[in-house]
């Protein structure tokens, strides 16, 4: 660690910990609703631990970010954090806002209230005084980052990680706006929602990858940089027209279904140049950094985002094949593995690659930190497939033949049976993880002769 | 590219683009994308034949033909400015970037006459799917035109050779996919 403010990530990094884990435990419990719709339905019902498990994901994913924020920049940059102290009070809003958050969901405080009262569209559920909080603890955030930026070093991989971070902030300003008109609800929704995970989120992935590579591979910075511009232009040039897609059926004039199945097709193309950048990048390497779980994780992380962003995305997004699968199981499929291969992934090699910097010990546990990597990924590409499978069935029978929803749900029992047990296996692999990374190693697993070979 | 003389050519191709690597970025975007849009015309349009040669008789074809000589001698223009500002004549480099800005604004009126003549005859992009995609194709197509225009004047500001080939890159860009929207779109039958 070069910057005494990097210590910054650790504290970011304990919190968004602590949610994943809220996060897989809720998704295993709904994969168990699936499969005994009665249970808990009293104390918890489906809906609010939906609304745990997506909100839960989005503000550690979040967390993450602003972590691995903290951690590259002074070392971008070339100098401290311009406020720690800031820092850490803009750590306390999001906890703060996220305990409210997690409170009023669970008893339904304050019901229908304007400023304390859960606002009941998805994924944007906070109620108004916790969006506030977010917006404040976003223009802390920014005013922190964007000085240190401003006085310091400026790279590609700051500014366009920045790009990214101010673009979040911005966008979620659409959260406040809520018309009466259903059809306006959800086209300024989706500013939010897409704009975000399709848009600038892709920018802030990209440059943390980019980052990630620079240390991991030792490739020269001047051809990292080519590579980032090239995957930020052609994410922005799809995604925002991209938006389209969700516009088909809302009630939008019917040329959205064009443009949305166009734009959102080449979304393909940012992800599999991701993908391709990061194993060019392995190969060109000349570095062979001690780090291999961090690697393993950047690695999975492009390989399932081009897989569950691009491929799977690409598998509903045309208006006609989306006017058949629309709501269906296909979508959840799609769902779970571009935000666990993007943005999961992307978070854990991150704090895969900083945790041993940070706490000042050599890559510990390593052995363990890729066993987690292969048992949460293939558990997560078991239920998307699983879910697939589910999808396309569930297709057939609700949207070409005609039976009702919660027939078609019994027929998909079996599915739900398989992705209830890859849920526990993706559990277990998180567990895994966070031993991993928290508990401090006794021994040293010294390199087999293979990767010895290749070390030299 | 840069000033500096070469005896060895790069070994990288992409080093080797004229203008700057991002705009063939752009420029294949482009192409993707109104090569997608033509091809969804195409497949829309083996639906219903004669309804689209129906919809397609209400476009100004002789408009459509003054506008495809006017784009592509304004492109020949830009083409001559590059080759100027190589040789080191500015003033000239301004005044055929200035006529090929003139040439895109001409193609904005006519194009503009089509689209108001358009609108009051009822058209709209739900007339029918031949209007969604002729409102979509041209109008998206108008846009770059605007953008195209915005561009020459840029580059006739900051006339530098690099900017010189990367801006008239993309009004190339912008009438070559004119002169494959206007026969696919106003001729095919």
């Amino acid at each position: 660690m070069k910057y005494q403010s990097q210590k910054i990530a650790l504290a970011y990094m304990y919190v968004a910990l602590a949610l994943f884990t809220v996060q897989v435990l809720m998704g295993l419990l709904l994969g168990y609703i699936y499969v005994q719709p009665n249970f808990l339905s009293e104390i918890l019902p489906f809906n609010i631990a939906r609304m745990l498990h997506t909100n839960s994901l989005v503000v550690w994913l979040i967390t993450g970010f602003f972590g691995a924020a903290y951690f590259l920049i002074p070392e971008e940059s070339e100098r401290e954090i311009h406020s720690p102290m800031l820092a850490y009070l803009q750590l306390l809003i999001l906890v703060v806002g996220t305990a409210g958050v997690v409170v009023t969901y669970l008893f339904n405080l304050f019901d229908g209230n304007f400023l304390l009262g859960n606002e009941g569209r998805e994924f944007l559920e906070q109620p108004k005084w916790v969006k506030a909080g977010i917006v404040v603890a976003a223009l802390i955030f920014l005013f922190n980052v964007t000085m240190t930026v401003l006085k310091g070093r400026k790279t590609a991989v700051t500014n366009i990680l920045l790009l990214g971070l101010w673009g979040l902030a911005l966008l979620f300003l659409f959260a406040f706006y809520n018309p009466e008109n259903l059809a306006l609800d959800k086209q300024y929704w989706w500013y939010v929602v897409h704009l975000w995970v399709e848009g600038v989120w892709e920018l802030i992935m990209a440059s943390i990858l980019a980052y990630l590579m620079l240390k991991l591979t030792g490739v020269d910075r001047e051809v990292v940089e080519k590579w980032l511009y090239v995957i930020v232009a052609t994410a922005l040039f799809s995604g925002i027209l991209g938006t389209g897609h969700h516009y088909y059926w809302i009630g939008t004039p019917g040329y959205w279904q064009w443009i949305g199945s166009i734009f959102s097709s080449l979304e393909v193309i940012p992800f599999f140049a991701m993908m391709s950048f990061a194993f060019v990048m392995v190969w060109k390497g000349r570095r062979n950094h001690p780090n291999r779980a961090a690697l393993l994780w950047s690695l999975g992380c492009a390989t399932l985002a081009f897989f569950g962003a691009g491929v799977w995305g690409f598998l509903h997004t045309l208006h006609g094949v989306n006017y058949y699968t629309h709501g269906t199981q296909i979508t959840a499929a799609h769902g779970h593995l571009a935000f666990f291969g993007a943005y999961v992934a992307l978070n854990l090699a991150v704090f895969t690659y900083m945790a041993p910097i940070l706490r000042g010990r050599d890559p510990y546990n390593q052995v363990l930190n890729m066993a987690s990597f292969w048992l949460m990924s293939s558990g997560m590409v078991f239920m998307t497939v699983t879910l697939t499978f589910a999808g396309a069935v569930q297709t057939h029978l609700q949207r070409v033949m005609g039976m009702n929803f919660i027939e078609v749900q019994d027929q998909l029992a079996i599915f739900f049976w398989m992705r209830f047990g890859s849920g526990v296996a993706v559990v277990l692999g998180v567990l895994l993880f966070l031993y991993s990374v928290l508990v401090p190693g006794r021994e040293v697993v010294a390199p087999g002769p293979a990767v010895q070979a290749a070390a030299e | 590219m840069s000033g500096t003389a070469r005896t060895i050519p790069s070994a990288d191709p992409l080093e080797q683009l004229p203008g700057d690597l991002m705009m063939w970025v752009l420029i294949v975007s482009e192409l993707l994308v109104f090569g997608a849009g033509l091809a969804a015309f195409l497949s829309v349009r083996i639906t219903d034949p004669a309804g689209f040669a129906a919809a397609q008789d209400h476009l100004h074809r002789a408009a459509a033909g003054i506008n495809t000589v006017v784009l592509v001698t304004s492109g020949f223009l830009a083409a001559l400015a590059v080759r100027a500002r190589c040789g080191g004549r500015r003033g000239r480099t301004r005044l055929l970037l200035a006529a090929a800005a003139l040439l895109g604004t001409v193609f904005l009126v006519v194009k503009g006459w089509e689209f108001s003549d358009a609108f009051a005859a009822g058209l709209s992009t739900e007339t029918h799917p031949f209007f969604t995609f002729y409102f979509l194709l041209t109008g998206f197509h108008f846009a770059h035109v605007v953008a195209g225009i915005v561009i020459l004047a840029l580059i006739g500001w900051k006339d530098s050779p690099h900017s010189l080939e990367v801006g008239t890159a993309f009004w190339h860009m912008v009438d070559l996919v004119w002169v494959i929207l206007f026969p696919v779109l106003y001729l095919l039958r």
